[in-house]
């Protein structure tokens, strides 16, 4: 009996490379790296009593109302969604009280008497289309934020964005964010 | 006297490929690990309205989504309609699946908790509203409108 020595042939391992990149190209296709990106609102706590009277005194409000045709009425006069962001930053800023030290607005004593102090107040149809809300919300957003990147420009030389954690605060403090979702009423059409 | 020079060839030794499958599976992995495949099918129309002052939600274990839209399905009608993970759902039903979802995730990140409404921008505010009120019920009020970035604000007022 003549014995044969078996060789185990070799696998060529020369395609695996080939094979990972398939792969590879497979994933890299259906990969999707998106972060969900949104306004970030905090909503007010539940209350059993739906009608929680605040005293806020009319001139610190800023109405903001929207129909169900997406038009806009701000303090009770028309305006389109390009003065939304305007008249919000002049009624945040207005510093009818002169406690602000900080902001340049023009003293109105008929508008709000300094930004801790200015509510801002949305208020809806449930007519009025998602699309239009979140851009008005979006406007109010703006206001704000221009306001803070202003100060931070005026007191730091820099952007807010680029501000250490503790500057942001302080300029927050100065501007912070009162803005209400009321709830939708019927208001016409 | 004769030198005997030996000419000696140089030559580059060729590039060792053997070491590519190992790059390529490295790249592999890295793109198995942060791959996420869509995991809910929307049964929803979904176009997110745009926006400019949109901020990043950064843990998406953190995070739960309501879609809002019109329905795909044809006899469902053409009203939005809401859907919780792979169904649709009813205004009533958010509040206890939105409780149970922060029950999900681990007690001391609880506070972090964030729902995302990612709503068509044909839904109306009325449908909206309610489901804001079902998260107040559910004391759940960090909320993010979902929307895409615009270029500019310019871009959201011609559309107007």
């Amino acid at each position: 009996m003549a014995s044969k020595k078996r060789v185990v042939p070799e696998i060529n391992a020369g395609s695996m490379a080939d094979i990972a990149f398939l792969l590879l190209i497979f994933f890299l296709v259906t990969t999707t790296m998106d972060v969900d990106k949104g306004l970030l609102v905090k909503l007010p706590p539940w209350t059993e009593e739906q009608s929680e009277e605040q005293d806020i005194k009319e001139k610190n409000i800023f109405v903001v109302l929207v129909n169900a045709q997406d038009q806009l009425l701000i303090e009770s006069e028309y305006a389109t969604l390009e003065d939304v962001r305007r008249l919000a930053k002049e009624f945040i800023d207005n510093n009818g009280d002169g406690t602000c030290a900080e902001c340049r607005g023009l003293r109105d004593p008929a508008s709000s008497d300094n930004p801790g102090k200015a509510v801002i107040s949305l208020q809806n149809d449930r007519g009025t289309s998602y699309n239009m809300f979140v851009k008005v919300r979006n406007e109010l957003l703006g206001a704000y934020s221009e306001l803070r990147n202003e100060l931070a420009t005026r007191k730091y030389g820099r952007d807010y964005e680029s501000l250490s954690e503790d500057d942001k605060e302080e300029v927050n403090a100065v501007y912070p964010q009162f803005i209400s979702e009321a709830e939708p009423v019927q208001v016409g059409g | 006297m004769a030198q005997i020079k030996k000419k000696k060839k140089i030559e580059t030794p060729p590039l060792s490929t053997a070491s590519l499958p190992d790059i390529v599976f490295m790249l592999l992995f890295f793109f198995m690990v942060t791959t996420t495949m869509r995991e809910v099918t929307l049964l929803v129309k979904l176009k997110k309205p745009l926006a400019t002052e949109i901020q990043k939600l950064e843990r998406k274990d953190l995070t739960t989504y309501i879609y809002v839209g019109a329905p795909k399905n044809v006899a469902l009608g053409t009203e939005p309609l809401i859907q919780l993970a792979d169904q649709i759902a009813s205004v009533g039903d958010v509040q206890q699946w939105v409780i149970l979802q922060r029950e999900s995730i681990n007690e001391a990140e609880r506070s972090k908790f964030t729902v995302s409404i990612k709503a068509d921008v044909d839904a109306k505010m009325g449908l909206i509203s309610d489901i804001k009120q079902e998260l107040r019920k559910a004391q759940s009020l960090k909320l993010s409108y979902s929307a895409n970035p615009a270029a500019s604000a310019e871009e959201l007022y011609k559309a107007y």
